[in-house]
């Protein structure tokens, strides 16, 4: 089953085409790669999936639905969850709250409940706890649960924001450079937590990276920008065998 | 987990038990004529101000939205609890109620008003347009007929009289604790994590889920509703309004008492607005012949708070009945286990 479909997908930024005529389709428990040259317009890809700018041309598909015109809170709710490239973390809330407050969507309770203290209050509450320590042991995090999440070293810091995002739920994982500022030994195990996500949650995930050795070991497929258009799709093995490819990256 | 909840439970008890103790003992004083018309009014002054302080310590400290017109909401509250209990006709002791809760409706509904459209923008955009509402609401009360022009509206019942001079404290103290109930249930609930949340990263908060513009204007909403209850509150504690009471500087006023609080702190703003109300009146007193003085000493002493503690008071830390406890418990078996190296 389809995931996403991207068709003709496109933006303009006053005059400035960065993106035009972007075709992506990631079926459901795909591992996929975007990649490229700073600025080729990978984010602006993110940016559009997860409803922040609105496309000027093309269509986006999530689960056979156009999400175009949606907002980034509903489009979260839909099943597209995201992390940042620059760390996006609420750092004066504690860890279990950060990720607690992704869940809120999941919980039913009003307002009023809360206030009166009420038994439903109590209960969703517990429960989103428990679940969000359940989320923090993937990464063996439960020990941090009650810091800040301002004082948690950089590489839990990116586990986090991914912790994050797949507290809400989501259908579909976007990480922006996750292996950013990680050695390779790190990079390594997070090779191994995108397979393990990918086999407990049961989401597609599409990742910018730069790492290839990230990109190479982990995705399935993988797409190459350059200047704001696809130049070319298909298995890592097929990418770096790829000329367009190789031209983009080494120039000339 | 059973031992968490009994601890829950104690903390509950405490709470109460201590916030009642210090309220029978404020009313005793008054009731007695230990305090003096004077220092009673303060107290009661006091409450008000702490009122005002929480709630736009909603706003700013924990939306993290800079609000410039808070006196505004007050303005709001202030004319319509008055303006009810003139002319309602009902005794004082059910208008009263109803007016607090009509000054707050009146003063949300304006809030929304002004959210809606201040709020949908990111940045500075609600404190200029609450700024300006701030100052069109007083020049409009300024010329208005139904309010009263620049005499505003005079004759209103006061709630301390001679025979119950007690009375505007109770009202005024029992608002503050259910205020500030309402806040710390609100701030630790899933809404409340949605609020702190966008003050962290608005941007991340909507990718997460948060509908930003509904938190937003909800946060902005109960904190104008309960300014309009303090204004209630006001107009029938000194008994005349009017709207150069409301001005710039009553805004700032309350927002200094949330800024040197800490911004998100609860507590903080309770502390800060205590101590900001009462400051100047203690300093007229110790300082005797030098009393003109007294609002620069005010100033040097908010300028060298900021200057060492830039956070504020508390920062975003809460005084806790748990905290204090915890505190304390860590203070004795550090005392301990050191006697027993000894």
């Amino acid at each position: 089953m389809t995931v996403l479909e991207t068709k003709d997908l496109g933006i303009n930024f006053g005059g400035l085409q960065a993106l035009d005529d972007v075709y992506l389709k990631i079926e459901e428990k795909e591992i996929i790669g975007l990649i490229g040259p700073n600025g080729a317009g990978k984010t602006t890809v993110f940016n559009l999936l997860t409803g922040v700018y609105t496309p000027t041309k093309g269509a986006i598909r999530f689960e056979g639905k156009s999400i175009i015109g949606k907002k980034p809170y509903q489009i979260n709710r839909l099943g597209i969850a995201r992390t940042f490239q620059n760390i996006r973390l609420f750092k004066n809330m504690t860890v279990l709250d950060n990720i607690k407050a992704a869940m809120s969507q999941n919980m039913k309770y009003s307002a009023l409940t809360a206030i009166l203290r009420l038994p439903a209050y109590w209960r969703e509450e517990r429960d989103a706890s428990d679940s969000a320590l359940e989320l923090l042991k993937l990464f063996d995090m439960e020990d941090t649960a009650d810091q800040l999440a301002a004082n948690l070293p950089y590489g839990r810091q990116r586990k986090l924001e991914i912790l994050r995002a797949l507290a809400s739920g989501p259908k579909l994982l976007l990480l922006d450079e996750p292996a950013a500022g990680m050695n390779p030994t790190e990079t390594r195990e997070l090779m191994e937590t995108i397979h393990r996500i990918r086999e407990l949650f049961g989401v597609s995930i599409l990742l910018i990276e730069h790492d290839m050795s990230l990109v190479m070991g982990v995705c399935e497929r993988i797409y190459v920008l350059d200047y704001g258009t696809l130049i070319a799709s298909g298995t890592p093995e097929e990418i770096r065998g790829n000329e367009q490819v190789i031209k983009a990256y080494l120039g000339g | 987990m059973d031992k968490r909840k009994k601890n829950k439970l104690l903390v509950y008890i405490v709470n109460f038990l201590l916030t009642a103790l210090v309220f029978a003992a404020l009313v005793f004083l008054i009731d007695s004529g230990t305090l003096d018309r004077m220092q009673s009014n303060l107290l009661s002054l006091v409450c008000i101000n702490v009122i005002l302080a929480v709630s736009l310590n909603l706003v700013t400290g924990v939306l993290g939205q800079l609000v410039l017109g808070h006196a505004g909401f007050m303005l709001v509250g202030a004319y319509a609890a008055a303006l009810f209990t003139k002319n309602s006709g009902l005794p004082l002791d059910i208008a009263f109620p109803i007016g607090l809760i009509l000054a707050g409706i009146v003063s949300a509904l304006f809030s929304v008003v002004i959210g809606i459209p201040a709020l949908r923008l990111k940045g500075d955009y609600l404190a200029i347009i609450t700024l300006g509402f701030g100052e069109i609401i007083r020049v409009v009360a300024n010329n208005l007929g139904f309010t009263g022009g620049a005499m505003g509206l005079s004759g209103i019942s006061t709630i301390a009289t001679r025979q119950n001079p007690a009375g505007m404290f109770i009202y005024a103290f029992v608002i503050v604790v259910l205020v500030v109930f309402v806040m710390f249930t609100f701030g630790r609930s899933r809404h409340g994590r949605a609020v702190i949340a966008i003050r962290e990263d608005e941007i991340a908060a909507e990718a997460s889920g948060v509908n930003t513009t509904y938190y937003k204007l909800l946060a902005f909403v109960i904190a104008a509703f309960i300014a309009g209850v303090a204004g209630g509150l006001y107009a029938h504690h000194v008994g005349v309004v009017d709207p150069s009471k409301f001005d710039f500087n009553k805004s700032v006023e309350i927002l200094i008492m949330v800024v040197l609080g800490g911004m998100g702190s609860i507590t903080g703003s309770i502390i800060s607005a205590t101590v900001l109300t009462l400051l100047p009146e203690l300093l007229r007193g110790w300082l005797g012949d030098f009393a003109n003085y007294r609002m620069l000493i005010y100033s040097i002493i908010l300028i060298i708070v900021m200057l060492f503690r830039p956070t504020g008071l508390l920062g975003r830390y809460e005084v806790t009945v748990s905290s204090v406890f915890g505190k304390v418990k860590g203070f004795i078996t550090r005392r301990r286990s050191s006697k027993k190296e000894v």
